[in-house]
């Protein structure tokens, strides 16, 4: 048996190394995507003065709030407001049509007498409120205030979170200049001496994250993208595995394994056996990549101590045993390679994507959630994150192999019965 | 003489099919025969050897091989049976040897003795300068034969040829007829399909013909041709027996 199966082993191996285009699709093209899409995602996680975001600014106001919010988004070091173009001042129409054409994200554009409306407003409140309790130093003759609206205009091809974060920034920022006009109006209603300072915030937000030898663990984009896409390139191995099987039906050699002696698990075992090696190759290759050419290209490093490479390699051959049962399921029920590629390789983007490789899972509608529960490679890729991000030791890890090992069974088991079945008909 | 082959009413209908391809196929083959099946297009012989293979089950019937039983005994019917597929059953990316030493580790052939073997086998059929070559650079007649070797690495007590020379030139198919009658002589019942009958005449000493999944006729080619009012030769018997119209399988 064991003659037979390292035959077997050797045989696939020999057919793949001899294939350069499965090769290349094997380890170059992953290599590629990790580089690529780190080298993309890394901006993210910097604050760089290169990225910043140029936004139109009209500002009819021209007053305290104006000026207090154009300060502040300058500060922030993510924008660049524009206040003319073609050397002449904006006006709303103006950047409107800019904005909606695609040549710039967004334009703010705020109302007239934005700083007046709210000043009055608020000393009304505040009036109102000391009238309540007798301490009013001024007559209360509420006057009726029209709302202000500051105006956003996104350019339709902007994704919803990007709006949502700039939304919600701006809110928080009108929000704090808002409570400061409070403030300063009861100050003065009640002759404060006007030294006091709110601009400081008594609740403060501070993000603790995992240490490691005493040292703070701040996650880089490294860290984040070559599991995600390591993953997919070991899921991506179902393509060539399934092709590889289709092609063996209708070469003929498929007839000759079927008269042998030799049983289906045995010739099974060895494409199980020779693409597991495959998968650790390919998860070894993208790990020297990650680890001594990206300080080259000035990406960050993965920085893995031994004991996390151990790991992740213990899960890397589980999860390949799963992706392995998908390619030989495909394999089996494909006729023809042009039915086994495109669907293969559809359905590797289609778990990548429910799995939580581009988007991550708690973002995700509750549908979508629901089903990411049952990709493999989800469970995957939290597995690796143990590793990698929370400092995860292999009991951590163990129901992540636990599903991968099981899924494999599963699907392995479903299609060796299934091809059993067909030659039976 | 004996029996070799003992076929017992084997039918199969494949799924989604109106019509029977085997129909209560009835056959016995003697021990160390040259069998010839031989008929038109769709008429069931390749049906049948694949069923005869373990390829493909049957509907309903069983057979023996060598006194095993297809229903008891499958996997030591394999081990006595060897298969010559009309397709080039190899795979073109490896040299000959590769592919005849992973077939021949199927078949539990010890590596010592498969390596002899397939450098003795390969050397005999003129193919031994070409052996740590990749088969897809072979010539039509050189695969046959490679393909051939594949099917007898583990000395076969009932070799199966679908088809083996189709498509290859005069030498080769003389090579291949010649060593397959050397096997037959060492003891291995061969059994055969052919379209070539002047081929099948020669090689085979029993023919049955089959057609429309029923076995019309079986015999030597001798008998064949004297029962079949004027037929000089075997082709004018097998167009006596199934006719001149073309058979067009979907």
């Amino acid at each position: 048996m064991w003659f037979k199966l390292w035959q077997s082993i050797i045989k696939e191996l020999k057919l793949l190394f001899r294939d350069i285009g499965g090769l290349i699709t094997l380890f170059v093209m992953p290599i590629i995507l990790v580089v690529v899409v780190t080298s993309i995602q890394d901006s993210t996680y910097q604050s760089i003065s290169a990225s910043k975001i140029p936004v139109l600014w009209v500002d009819h106001d021209q007053d305290s709030i104006s000026f207090r919010v154009q300060e502040e988004l300058e500060q922030s070091q993510s924008f660049i407001l524009i206040s003319k173009l073609d050397s002449k001042p904006l006006t709303e129409e103006v950047a409107k049509k800019e904005v909606f054409k695609g040549n710039y994200q967004m334009a703010i554009v705020l109302p007239k007498d934005l700083t007046g409306s709210l000043n009055i407003k608020v000393r009304q409140n505040v009036d109102g409120i000391l009238d309540e309790m007798g301490m009013s130093t001024t007559s209360y003759e509420p006057v009726e205030v029209p709302g202000k609206e500051i105006r956003m205009y996104f350019d339709p091809a902007t994704q919803t979170a990007f709006k949502n974060g700039i939304k919600n920034n701006i809110d928080k920022m009108v929000a704090r200049l808002e409570s400061d006009a409070v403030y300063k109006t009861f100050e003065e209603q009640l002759g404060g001496s006007g030294t006091q300072s709110f601009n400081n915030s008594f609740i403060s937000f501070k993000e603790i994250v995992p240490r490691e030898k005493n040292k703070d663990v701040l996650p880089n984009s490294a860290q984040h993208n070559v599991p995600a896409w390591t993953l997919f390139a070991i899921f991506f191995i179902m393509v060539p595995l399934s092709i590889n099987i289709v092609k063996e039906k209708n070469q003929g050699t498929y007839l000759r394994l079927l008269s042998s002696p030799t049983s289906n698990s045995i010739l099974y075992a060895g494409k199980i056996s020779t693409y597991l090696i495959i998968c650790l190759l390919q998860f070894y290759a993208i790990l020297i990549i990650a680890e001594v050419v990206f300080p080259y290209m000035k990406l960050p490093q993965l920085n893995l101590s031994a004991t996390k490479i151990v790991l992740m390699s213990v899960l890397t051959l589980t999860a390949g045993l799963a992706a392995i049962s998908l390619g030989i399921l495909l394999g089996i029920i494909a006729k023809t390679q042009e039915q086994s590629a495109p669907f293969g390789a559809t359905f590797v983007v289609i778990l990548a994507a429910v799995g939580g490789v581009w988007i991550p899972v708690f973002a995700m509608s509750e549908t979508m959630q629901v089903l990411s529960k049952i990709s493999p490679m989800n469970w995957a890729l939290n597995g690796y994150y143990d590793i990698v991000l929370r400092n995860g030791s292999l009991i951590d890890i163990i129901p992540e192999m636990l599903l991968l090992t099981l899924f494999f069974v599963v699907f392995i088991t479903f299609a060796l019965i299934y091809d059993k079945k067909k030659r039976s008909i | 003489m004996a029996v070799m082959i003992n076929i017992k009413n084997i039918s199969k209908q494949y799924k989604d099919s109106d019509y029977q391809s085997l129909e209560s196929v009835v056959l016995q083959i003697p021990q160390q025969s040259v069998f010839g099946l031989l008929g038109p297009n769709g008429a069931g012989k390749t049906t049948l050897i694949s069923i005869l293979c373990g390829i493909l089950k049957p509907t309903s019937g069983s057979f023996e091989i060598d006194g095993s039983s297809s229903v008891q005994n499958p996997s030591e019917i394999k081990n006595k049976i060897g298969v010559v597929p009309q397709e080039y059953a190899l795979y073109p990316t490896l040299t000959a040897f590769e592919n005849l030493m992973y077939f021949g580790s199927l078949y539990n052939v010890p590596k010592k003795e498969l390596k002899l073997k397939i450098t003795d086998y390969l050397t005999h059929l003129g193919l031994s300068n070409f052996m740590h070559k990749k088969v897809q650079t072979f010539s039509g007649g050189m695969k046959r034969r490679v393909n051939l070797i594949a099917g007898i690495l583990h000395n076969p007590k009932v070799l199966f040829l679908d088809e083996p020379t189709v498509g290859v030139d005069v030498q080769s198919r003389a090579t291949i007829i010649s060593y397959l009658k050397e096997l037959n002589k060492k003891g291995t019942t061969i059994v055969y399909t052919s379209h070539l009958m002047a081929e099948a005449e020669d090689f085979c000493t029993d023919i049955a013909i089959i057609d429309q999944g029923k076995i019309f006729i079986q015999g030597t080619p001798k008998e064949l041709i004297q029962n079949t009012p004027n037929a000089c030769n075997l082709e004018e018997v097998f167009i006596a027996l199934t006719g001149k119209n073309l058979r067009d399988v979907v």
